[in-house]
C-alpha cells in the first residue's frame, strides 16, 4: 500500500511535467559588499536583538556572565571555557532542560551579513538546550565570520549533522499588533561573546 | 473536498470594512508597513533583481524534474534515518499522522505553522479522534483559540487589535482583559505553550524547502517554536508538500536571502533551522504531500504557481487584500498568491475570487520567484467566464469590467489615459453598486477622478514610499 502511494504520486507527477524542461541555471559570483565582517557582524547582531560582549579571556567571560545574570540558578555550559552548574552529558530526557536559566554554547561560525550564528546538534548534546533555556551566551571567535549567506552555506555540512541552526538574535514575534516583543518561545536573550 | 458553497469574497470583504473605524486601517498600515520595509530590504542588495531571476529559474528547474528530485530526497531521508510516507491527497496525509500517532499511542501534539496541514485540515482531523493540538506559533494559536484559520501565511492574526487578543485571552488563559499590551499578552502565551511543549507526544512542522542533495529540510520561525516542537518531544513530523524540493544545499544561499527580505523585509527569520534525519534520541516522520500538486504542474497557464515560497509579499502589497482582510477570501490561501491556488482545490467554490483584484500587477512586481500572478489572475477570470461559474447577474455586474480585463494591456494603457469612460477606478469596475463593497465606502469619492495608477502613487507618496518600487 505505502509502496503503492509513492509510485502513484511519482506516475502523477510524471505525467503532468510540462514539456518545456527548464535548465538550471548559472549562478554568477556575486560581488562582496561587506568588507569589514566583525564590524558588520557585531552591528546586525545588535538589529536582531542580540548583545555582543568581548571578554579578555575565558575568565573574563566567566565573571561577564555573572554579572549579566546574578539571579540565574541553574546554567548549563556545552563549552570548555565557561563553568556552569548543569551536567550536560548526564542528560537523559529534553525535558531535564526546561529549568535552565541560562545555556552557554559555542558556535562554529557567524553570518556578517545578517548576524546568524551557525548550531549544529554536536555543539548543542542537546537540541533543546538552545530552545528551552531562558537565556542564551554564545562563544564566538572573532576570526569565525564569513562575509554572506552563500559563503555561510559552503560552511555547513548538513550531510554530517541531524540538526542545524542559523539563530540570529533571541526568539521574536510581531502577531500582535504588529508589536516586535522578544522571548515569543525560545530564548528571551541572546549575548555573543566575542572569544 | 469539494464543497458546493461559494465563496462571497465582495460581501466578506463588505463586513471586514464595514466593522468600525479601527481595523480596515490598521490592517492596512500593518501590511503597508511591512510592503515598505521590504523594499528597503531589497534595494539594499544589488543582486535582487537578478537574485529574483535566479530563485525562478532554480524553481522552473526543479518543478520541471521533480520525480528525479523527490526520489534523491527520499533516498537521502531514508540514508539519514528519516521514514518516508506518501500521501496523494489530504485523506492520506492525515491518515499517516494518525497512525503514527496511534502507534506511539500518542495523545498531545504541539505544532508549528504549515499551510501544507492547514490545508489537509488536519487539526480538525485529529481532535475529531481525541488528539490535543496545540498550536505553537502566536499568531497561528490566537487564530486557533478564537475558532479562525489564518488570515494570512505570515502573520496569521494580522487582522486582530491588540484589544481583541487581549479579549481573546482574557477568556480563554485568564489573561486580564484591560492589558492589551503586547508584551504582557506575549509571555501569557509563552508561559501557557511551554506545559504544552513539554506534554507534546510528538511535534509538527511543515518545510519551508526541502533538499534534494541531503534529504534535509529546512523550516524559518522567528520564535523558535519549530525548533522546541522539533527537539523536545522524542516524535518529530513533518509535512511536505512536493513543490517545497531545491536541488542542492547552495541554492538555500539564495533562498534564504530571499524569503525573509520579501516577507518582512527583514534580513533573515530569527531561526533557519536544518534538519537532516532524526535528532539523537528522537524519531524523524517525512509525509511527502501530492494533494493537487501534480494536478496543478500539468495546467501551462497555472503550473508555475508551484514555485511559490510563501512569503507573503503578494499580500502585503495589494490594495484589495489590504483592505478585505484574509479572512474574506474563505480560503486556506488568501490574497494575491490565494486567488490563483485556491481554484485549484475547488473551481466553483472559489469562482469569484478572480474578480477581487485590480490588476495593478503590484503582487507580480514583488514576487520573489517571479510568478505572473496578475496575469494568472486574469486567466483565472477567462476560466470562470467560459464555464459560466457566476451566476448572470454578477456575470452582467462583472461585464462592464470583463472586455478591459481581458485585455491587460489595452487595461494599463486606458489607465493611464485618464480620460473619457475609464476614469473609474478598477474598484468601480469590479464591483457594481449592489454588489460593490468599496462603493458604500468612505473611499471611492477619493477615488473619483482618478485612475487606480495615480490613486495608488498618492497613497505611497503619502506613506513615505520612495518613489517607484523596487523592482
Ligand atoms: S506568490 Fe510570490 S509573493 Fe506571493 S507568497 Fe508566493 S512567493 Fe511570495
Amino acid at each position: 500500500m505505502e509502496n503503492n502511494t509513492r509510485n502513484h504520486v511519482l506516475a502523477a507527477v510524471e505525467s503532468q511535467l510540462p514539456l518545456n524542461r527548464i535548465a538550471y541555471p548559472a549562478i554568477p559570483a556575486f560581488p562582496k559588499t561587506v568588507t569589514d565582517l566583525l564590524t558588520a557582524f557585531e552591528q546586525r547582531v545588535a538589529d536582531a536583538g542580540g548583545e555582543i560582549f568581548r571578554p579578555a579571556d575565558a575568565v573574563a567571560a566567566q565573571a561577564l556572565l555573572a554579572s549579566q545574570f546574578p539571579g540565574a540558578s541553574v546554567i548549563c555550559s556545552v563549552t570548555p571555557e565557561i563553568k556552569g552548574n548543569r551536567d550536560i552529558h548526564a542528560v537523559q530526557n529534553p525535558h531535564e532542560l526546561a529549568d535552565v536559566d541560562v545555556a552557554v554554547i559555542r558556535a562554529r561560525f557567524g553570518v556578517a551579513e545578517n548576524g546568524m550564528v551557525w548550531l549544529t546538534q554536536e555543539d548543542l548534546e542537546v537540541n533543546a538546550l538552545g530552545f528551552l533555556s531562558q537565556h542564551l551566551v554564545i562563544l564566538l571567535s572573532p576570526q569565525s565570520i564569513v562575509c554572506d549567506m552563500y559563503d555561510a552555506y559552503l560552511r555547513v555540512h548538513l550531510e554530517d549533522t541531524a540538526y542545524g541552526c542559523f539563530m540570529m538574535g533571541p526568539s521574536a514575534t510581531a502577531d500582535i499588533g504588529a508589536v516586535l516583543v522578544h522571548g515569543a518561545q525560545g530564548a528571551r536573550s541572546l549575548s555573543v561573546y566575542l572569544l | 473536498m469539494g464543497d458546493e458553497k461559494k465563496v462571497d469574497v465582495a460581501a466578506n470583504a463588505a463586513a471586514f470594512l464595514e466593522q468600525d473605524e479601527v481595523h480596515e486601517p490598521m490592517h492596512d498600515k500593518n501590511l503597508w508597513a511591512a510592503r515598505m520595509h521590504r523594499d528597503a530590504a531589497a534595494r539594499a542588495v544589488p543582486e535582487w533583481e537578478e537574485l529574483r531571476k535566479i530563485a525562478s529559474q532554480i524553481k522552473e528547474h526543479t518543478l520541471t524534474h521533480l520525480p528525479d528530485y523527490l526520489r534523491e530526497f527520499e533516498n537521502n531521508a531514508l540514508k539519514r534515518g528519516a521514514k518516508v510516507y506518501w500521501a496523494r491527497d489530504a485523506a492520506e496525509h492525515n491518515q499517516h499522522v494518525w497512525d503514527i500517532l496511534q502507534e506511539k499511542n500518542i495523545r498531545a501534539v504541539i505544532k508549528s505553522k504549515s499551510m501544507l496541514q492547514e490545508e489537509c485540515g488536519m487539526t480538525a482531523f485529529l481532535e475529531k479522534r481525541g488528539i490535543t493540538v496545540t498550536e505553537s506559533d502566536l499568531g497561528e494559536r490566537i487564530q486557533q483559540l478564537d475558532d479562525q484559520p489564518p488570515s494570512h501565511i505570515v502573520m496569521p492574526a494580522i487582522h486582530k487589535t491588540p484589544e481583541d487578543v487581549a479579549q481573546l485571552f482574557a477568556r480563554s488563559i485568564g489573561t486580564d482583559p484591560g492589558n492589551t499590551d503586547p508584551h504582557y499578552l506575549t509571555e501569557a502565551m509563552r508561559n501557557d505553550a511551554r506545559k504544552r511543549f513539554l506534554e507534546a507526544g510528538a511535534g509538527m512542522t511543515g518545510a519551508n524547502f526541502a533538499i534534494a542533495e541531503t534529504g534535509s529540510f529546512v523550516v524559518c520561525t522567528n520564535e523558535g517554536n519549530a525548533d522546541i516542537g522539533a527537539a523536545v518531544p522524542p516524535v518529530h513530523i513533518a509535512s511536505i508538500g512536493i513543490e517545497k524540493l531545491l536541488p542542492k544545499v547552495s541554492d538555500l544561499g539564495i533562498f534564504i536571502r530571499m524569503l525573509s527580505r520579501s516577507a518582512l523585509g527583514t534580513l533573515a527569520t530569527q531561526y533557519t533551522s536544518h534538519f537532516s534525519g532524526p535528532r539523537r534520541g528522537g524519531e524523524l516522520h517525512i509525509i511527502l504531500t501530492d494533494n493537487g500538486r501534480s494536478r496543478r504542474l500539468g495546467m501551462p497557464d497555472f503550473w508555475t504557481s508551484l514555485k511559490c515560497i510563501r512569503c507573503g509579499a503578494c499580500m502585503n502589497t495589494c490594495p484589495v487584500y489590504r483592505r478585505s482582510g484574509g479572512l474574506a477570501y474563505g480560503a486556506t490561501y488568501s490574497g494575491p498568491i490565494g486567488i490563483i491556488l485556491d481554484p485549484t482545490f475547488d473551481e466553483s467554490r472559489y469562482s469569484e475570487l478572480p474578480y477581487h483584484s485590480s490588476l495593478c500587477g503590484s503582487c507580480t512586481e514583488v514576487c520573489p520567484v517571479k510568478i505572473d500572478i496578475s496575469d494568472q489572475i486574469l486567466k483565472w477570470r477567462k476560466v470562470m467566464a467560459a464555464k459560466k461559474y457566476l451566476p448572470v447577474s454578477r456575470r452582467l455586474a462583472f461585464g462592464a469590467a470583463g472586455r478591459i480585463f481581458e485585455h491587460p494591456q489595452l487595461f494599463r494603457s486606458a489607465e493611464s489615459m485618464a480620460s473619457g469612460a475609464l476614469r473609474f477606478t478598477p474598484h468601480f469596475l469590479l464591483y457594481n453598486k449592489v454588489l460593490n463593497p468599496w462603493g458604500r465606502h468612505r473611499e471611492l469619492p477619493h477615488f473619483a477622478g482618478q485612475t487606480f495608477r495615480e490613486w495608488y502613487l498618492q497613497y505611497r507618496a503619502k506613506n513615505n514610499d520612495h518613489g517607484e518600487q523596487h523592482t
